[in-house]
C-alpha cells in the first residue's frame, strides 16, 4: 500500500469533483493543491479563478502559499481586481467553489467566525475572506475540512457560508438562486448532498463507518452503495509533492 | 478639481499630515500582496489612533494595528495570518478586549468591495446577492435586505463605505501620484475612489514619461493621491510582482512570536518602535534574506506600440 497522508487522499478527493474544463474557484491551502492536481491529470482544461483578482489556466510556475504569491501571477491569462472575478461568480460563470472551514454541519453550512470553547466562551476566527460569495454563487460547492467531532456539528455557531439550510427551498427563500454544497470531504471520507443534508458516500481506506459515525456529530446517513474512496495514486503523489514540496499544507 | 501637483514626501511626514485619531483607514486592499506595512508600521510609531480599520484580507497588517491599541473597530472580510491562520491579538481584542475593546464588522470580499465601490460611485449603497443566509448578514447593520422594484427578487443592500484614508502600496508612480501597479488588485481601484485622501508608498517614483508609455497600467491616477512616498521593500513580507516574493517565514515567525501579550509587545518593540524608520527595518533584515526573495526567473511583459 502507498504511504500517504490524510490530507493527500483529501487532496485527490477533491481534484477528482473536478471535471476537464471547469471553471473553478480556487480556494488555498489544499483546494489549491486539488485544483494543480486535476490540471495536471484528468481535467487540463480547467480554468482557475483567485479571488484576489487571477485566472489561470496553468498551475502556478513555482510552489506557492498564498494566491499572491509571484509564481502565481506570472503566466496567468489575467490579473485584475477582485470585483472582476467576483463578477464572474455572481454573473454564473463559475462551476465549482472550494471552502474550507472550522465547523460544517449536516446541511453544508460552514462557519469560520467562531470556534466554541469547551468553557462556554468562543475563539474569534478570521471571518469569511470571499467564502461566503463562493457559497452563495458558485455553481457547485466543494467544502474540505478534517474530521472531528467537534468539527462536524448537528448545527454550526454561526453561518459563515451558508449551505442547503434546514429545509427544502431554504436557499430560494434567503435569495440564493444558484449553488449549494456538492461533496464534503473529510480526513475519513466523503459525503454527498443528495437531498440537501449530508451523507456518507465513502470512506476512506481503513477507515470503517462506525468510525466516521463516532467522529460525526449529527446522526449519520450512508448513502445507498457505500463505497470506499480511491487510493492516491504514485503519480497523484508525485504531483502533490511536487506543488507542496516541504509538505506546508499536506504533512 | 485635482489635488497638488508635487506629492513626494517622506513616509513619516505623508502619514502624519493625512492619518488623524477617529480616522477610517483602508488598507491591504490587494489581499495578500501589496499589503502597505510600511505605512501601517509609522502610523504604529506616530501612535495615531483611534481608528477604524477597512480591509478584505487584511493578513496581519491590521493584527499588528489591534495589537498596538489604535484599532477601535474593523470593518473586513478576514483577519488573521495567512500562513498559519489565527491572528493572535486580534482574538485578545475580540475575545477579552485587549488591549482595548474591538468592534467589528464583518463582510465578504465581495461586499466589502462592493460597499467600496459604490462609495466611490457617490451612492449611498451597493446591490448584492452575498452574503445572504448567512450570519453577517442578520449581524452586520450595514446589510439589509429588500425587494428589487423591478424584478421582485430578495437582493441585499450593502451601505456604501468612504473612508477618510486609503494606504496603497504599488510598483511605481510618478510625483503627480499616478500609480501602476501590476499583479492582482483586490479592492485597490475601489478603496482609492472611495476614500477622502490618498496616501501611496511605492517601491520607485519614476518619471512621468514612464507612467505615460504604458498608460493602461496606471491603476490610480494622480488625481485621487495626496502624498507619494518612495519606500524600498514597503511590503515586505508581503509579495509585490515584479520586486520581491512572499516572506513566508516572517509570517510564521511573527505567529509564533504574537500567542502571548509579552510577545506580541515585544514583537512590535523589536520590528516597528524600536526602529527609526524602513530604512532600519530594510537593514534589520539584511541582505542574504532580501536576495532570496528577489525575483530569480525574469519574465519581463512583451513591449507594445503605443504610437501612431
Amino acid at each position: 500500500m502507498t504511504d500517504y497522508t490524510p490530507a493527500e487522499i483529501m487532496v485527490t478527493a477533491a481534484a477528482r469533483q473536478i471535471r476537464d474544463g471547469e471553471v473553478v474557484f480556487v480556494g488555498m491551502r489544499l483546494p489549491l493543491l486539488a485544483f494543480m492536481l486535476a490540471k495536471e491529470t484528468h481535467a487540463p482544461h480547467a480554468l482557475g479563478l483567485f479571488e484576489n483578482g487571477v485566472l489561470r489556466d496553468q498551475p502556478a510556475t513555482a510552489p506557492i502559499i498564498t494566491m499572491g504569491d509571484a509564481p502565481n501571477q506570472c503566466g496567468a491569462l489575467k490579473v485584475c481586481g477582485l470585483d472582476e472575478v467576483m463578477s464572474l461568480l455572481s454573473g454564473g460563470r463559475v462551476d465549482l467553489g472550494f471552502i474550507g472551514g472550522a465547523q460544517v454541519d449536516q446541511w453544508g453550512n460552514v462557519n469560520t467566525h467562531l470556534a466554541p470553547k469547551p468553557d462556554g466562551r468562543a475563539v474569534r476566527l478570521p471571518g469569511s475572506g470571499g467564502g461566503a460569495d463562493i457559497a452563495c454563487l458558485a455553481g457547485r460547492l466543494l467544502i474540505i475540512m478534517n474530521h472531528e467531532r467537534r468539527r462536524l456539528v448537528p448545527q454550526v455557531d454561526y453561518v459563515t457560508s451558508p449551505g442547503w439550510g434546514p429545509h427544502p427551498g431554504w436557499r430560494e427563500e434567503q435569495g440564493l438562486t444558484r449553488g449549494g454544497p456538492a461533496a464534503l470531504i473529510t480526513s475519513l471520507g466523503v459525503f454527498s448532498f443528495p437531498r440537501g443534508r449530508a451523507e456518507l458516500s465513502s470512506v476512506h481506506p481503513g477507515v470503517n463507518p462506525e468510525q466516521v459515525a463516532r467522529e460525526t456529530g449529527w446522526e449519520l446517513t450512508q448513502a445507498p452503495g457505500l463505497g470506499t474512496t480511491p487510493e492516491p495514486t504514485d503519480r497523484e503523489l508525485a504531483i502533490i509533492r511536487r506543488f507542496d514540496p516541504n509538505r506546508f499544507w499536506t504533512a | 478639481m485635482a489635488k497638488a501637483r508635487h506629492k513626494v514626501k517622506s513616509l513619516s511626514q505623508a502619514v502624519g499630515e493625512l492619518v488623524r485619531p477617529g480616522d477610517s483607514v483602508a488598507l491591504s486592499a490587494a489581499l495578500e500582496g501589496c499589503i502597505p506595512y510600511a505605512a501601517a508600521h509609522e502610523i504604529i510609531r506616530q501612535g495615531i489612533g483611534p481608528l477604524t480599520l477597512v480591509a478584505p484580507i487584511s493578513n496581519i497588517s491590521i493584527d499588528q494595528m489591534i495589537g498596538a491599541g489604535l484599532a477601535e473597530r474593523v470593518i473586513a472580510a478576514w483577519v488573521g495570518n495567512v500562513s498559519t491562520g489565527i491572528g493572535y491579538n486580534y482574538r485578545r481584542a475580540v475575545e477579552q478586549g485587549l488591549p482595548r475593546p474591538l468592534e467589528v464588522l464583518d463582510h465578504s470580499n465581495f461586499s466589502i468591495t462592493l460597499a467600496l465601490e459604490a462609495g466611490g460611485r457617490g451612492l449611498p449603497m451597493a446591490v448584492g446577492r452575498s452574503p445572504m443566509g448567512s450570519d453577517m448578514a442578520l449581524n452586520n447593520p450595514q446589510f439589509k435586505s429588500f425587494s428589487c422594484p423591478h424584478s421582485g427578487q430578495k437582493l441585499l443592500a450593502i451601505q456604501a463605505l468612504n473612508p477618510d484614508v486609503a494606504l496603497l502600496h504599488v510598483q511605481r508612480a510618478d510625483a503627480q501620484g499616478n500609480c501602476q501597479a501590476w499583479g492582482a488588485s483586490g479592492f485597490a481601484r475601489q478603496a482609492a475612489m472611495a476614500s477622502r485622501r490618498v496616501l501611496i508608498t511605492c517601491e520607485e517614483v519614476v518619471d512621468s514619461e514612464v507612467i505615460r508609455r504604458d498608460p493602461d497600467r496606471t491603476l490610480v491616477p494622480g488625481l485621487l493621491v495626496d502624498a507619494v512616498c518612495e519606500v524600498p521593500w514597503g511590503a515586505h513580507p508581503a509579495p509585490v510582482q515584479g520586486y520581491y516574493d512572499l516572506d513566508n517565514q516572517f509570517y510564521l515567525d511573527y505567529a509564533a512570536a504574537t500567542r502571548e501579550p509579552a510577545g506580541a509587545r515585544a514583537w512590535q518593540t523589536e520590528w516597528v518602535d524600536g526602529l527609526e524608520g524602513r530604512e532600519a527595518y530594510v537593514a534589520k533584515l539584511g541582505g542574504e534574506r532580501l536576495r532570496s526573495l528577489m525575483v530569480s526567473h525574469s519574465r519581463p511583459s512583451a513591449p507594445l506600440e503605443y504610437g501612431w
